[in-house]
């Protein structure tokens, strides 16, 4: 099976944005960009697929001008099998963008899609469940962890004990009684994207409002990731250096038959209004104070 | 202008989230027939859409999808349910709150109608003229929607609060009709089967509903600490919040993280303690109305957003607000 990663170039988590003076957007020129840490972890989650044995190859996509293709070189160097550069010099908005995997994915034939939940720039959190609805796929969204094994240290070395974080609460196991628990239960939690290649189904673990919910989808299916799903890896030296020879196929708009018609502009971009300046206390009293007899919010 | 209101239901109650959702509607424009969608089965969703008939007023009709396959929250049924809804009724645009469901849901329903979804609105200027952050936040992008199709967007409950009902009378009259279902296609629906949903059960008012959110970050240092927190928010009858990296760290369950993919809220009172304020952070609480911030670093970002801001020792100063802070109403 293959699995289909998207990515996409953004401004760096880092970087503090800057809104252009004449409200058109955001200062893109000369700042720093990177691959979006979303998208970093969808690709990630694709490698431990891979390398679990149930999928062959993974295929990583980005669209955008001439630049993507670095941010496809950082897919490649993480372990991303080949590249594809859809390339365009107008804006792409997650509609198109969805149009666009879509046929890709007619071409590529992919078992699993897999994407981030939302790029960092826009904020839409969009593509992932357009394209799925295009494709008539089942979704599996903002794709977690399910268990969170926690060995606090400092109590640990007295008590002889860790916590385990579970989705229900905290469970305290004894550290020498369960010595091997742990190494156990960290390759759970490695496998919140499950795939049953017999069954040709995968259950996910998914972020919701309430908790975590878990699916069972049939496959070909799309995954979008959340923030906890995993830690993706640095790319090594030498993977640097084999990504250099690794094929990024280039593909035009043209060739993949889609038509860019925005059915909606962005008038202005603006900075957001800034909080009023607050006062320092000295003290718990002053500050119950304050709560009381000027905000009266206790 | 018509809109349809993708409701959410639960122990045969409408979600404060969907009432946000409809308040949104009403200020697309001063005459908006407004339909609220319930879909499910059973009980509750007929109490529910008995409640949303009789009680708010700007509910013009409620329309009930009533079959089992709309149980859970699966984004293929309920897609292809709004996507037929949306076909019979023509309506001119389709709001969802942006919680986890309406995110989920939306975009798919707009891929099927061909049209750009506008997600996470915080304003609304007119009928086809929004105001959405992006940037977490940094930024807000006023968007206008052009499309010749309908109007898709999701908002953001904290931007749109509700008006307390205060009795239980009747104030509406609203039709209650059932959506036929007989031509719901069932293609694609079993592709997708729903397996648990594992929760914290507590007593705690909800995160993205509470009047007063008390939260903790990386400076309480450990899981244990982080009950003192909880004890703060007993006290003052307070929903408990946490930063990425208390989450992280495992100190609290994920679905506490106040931030840019965490839970935005906007309390009246929001109280951070050991909370370093990074910009994903602030973005998920930054309109509360009050912001208190307590840190033994004085240059923590957090405070230039703080109303009132204490240099200390956050072991020191919770259980002093503890013992000094009034008993709740």
């Amino acid at each position: 099976m293959k699995i289909m990663v998207a990515i996409k170039r953004v401004v760096d988590y880092a970087v503090k944005i800057r809104v252009k003076p004449d409200k058109t957007g955001v200062e893109t020129q000369n700042v720093k960009m990177s691959m979006n840490p979303f998208c970093e972890i969808a690709l990630e989650e694709a490698l431990r697929i891979k390398e679990s044995g149930v999928a062959s190859e993974v295929v990583a996509v980005s669209m955008g001008p001439a630049q993507c293709v670095d941010t496809l070189r950082t897919g490649l160097a993480m372990g991303a099998d080949r590249g594809i550069h859809v390339e365009a010099t107008e804006a792409l908005y997650p509609l198109s963008v969805a149009k666009l995997l879509r046929a890709l994915v007619e071409v590529e034939k992919p078992g699993l899609l897999i994407l981030g939940k939302q790029a960092i720039d826009d904020d839409c959190n969009q593509t992932g469940q357009m394209v799925a609805g295009l494709l008539n796929w089942p979704q599996g969204t903002f794709a977690s962890k399910a268990l969170d094994v926690l060995v606090t240290l400092a109590i640990n070395d007295e008590k002889m004990e860790f916590n385990l974080l579970m989705p229900f609460g905290l469970v305290k196991v004894n550290w020498q009684q369960h010595r091997g628990i742990h190494s156990e239960l960290q390759k759970i939690c490695s496998d919140s994207v499950v795939l049953d290649k017999e069954k040709q189904a995968l259950t996910v673990d998914r972020e919701v409002d309430g908790g975590l919910e878990t699916l069972c989808l049939d496959l070909p299916a799309v995954i979008t990731t959340d923030l906890r799903l995993n830690q993706p890896r640095y790319a090594t030296l030498p993977n640097i250096m084999k990504a250099k020879s690794k094929v990024i196929k280039k593909f035009t708009l043209k060739d993949l038959n889609v038509e860019i018609k925005p059915d909606f502009e962005v008038v202005q971009v603006t900075e957001p209004p800034k909080r009023k300046a607050g006062v320092m206390v000295s003290s718990v009293d002053e500050l119950i104070d304050k709560l009381k007899n000027e905000a009266h919010v206790i | 202008i018509s809109t349809l209101v993708v409701g959410e239901h639960e122990g045969g109650k409408v979600k404060p989230s969907c009432l946000s959702a409809v308040e949104a509607a009403k200020s697309l424009s001063k005459d908006n027939s407004i339909s609220l969608l319930l879909a499910g089965s059973g009980s509750s969703l007929r109490e529910a859409a008995a409640i949303a008939a009789s009680r708010h007023p700007s509910v013009s009709q409620v329309l009930v999808a009533d079959s089992d396959i709309f149980t859970h929250p699966l984004a293929e049924p309920w897609a292809k349910l709004i996507h037929l809804i949306q076909q019979r009724g023509n309506y001119s645009h389709v709001v969802a709150s942006s919680g986890s469901f309406g995110k989920n849901i939306l975009p798919r329903v707009a891929a099927l109608l061909d049209v750009s979804p506008i997600t996470d609105v915080v304003e609304i200027s007119d009928s086809h003229l929004f105001v959405r952050p992006i940037y977490a936040g940094n930024a807000l992008s006023t968007v206008r929607y052009n499309g010749a199709g309908p109007c898709l967007l999701t908002v953001r409950s904290t931007s749109f609060p509700v008006a307390p009902i205060f009795d239980d009378s009747k104030s509406n009259e609203a039709p209650i009709s059932q959506v036929d279902l007989s031509t719901f296609s069932e293609e694609s629906i079993g592709k997708s089967r729903y397996v648990k949903l594992a929760s914290q059960e507590t007593e705690r008012p909800d995160l993205g509903n509470a009047r007063v959110v008390v939260t903790g970050g990386r400076g309480l240092k450990n899981a244990e600490n982080f009950k003192m927190i909880e004890k703060l928010a007993e006290k003052l009858g307070a929903a408990v919040g946490a930063t990425r990296a208390a989450v992280d760290a495992g100190f609290v369950p994920n679905d506490l993280q106040v931030g840019q993919t965490g839970k935005i809220v906007a309390p009246e009172l929001y109280m951070a303690f050991g909370v370093s304020g990074a910009i994903q952070h602030l973005a998920g609480m930054k309109d509360s109305k009050v912001i208190v911030a307590v840190n033994k670093d004085a240059d923590a970002p957090i405070f230039q957003v703080a109303d009132y801001g204490l240099v200390g020792d956050l072991f020191e100063v919770i259980p002093e607000l503890l013992e000094k802070l009034p008993e709740k109403k």
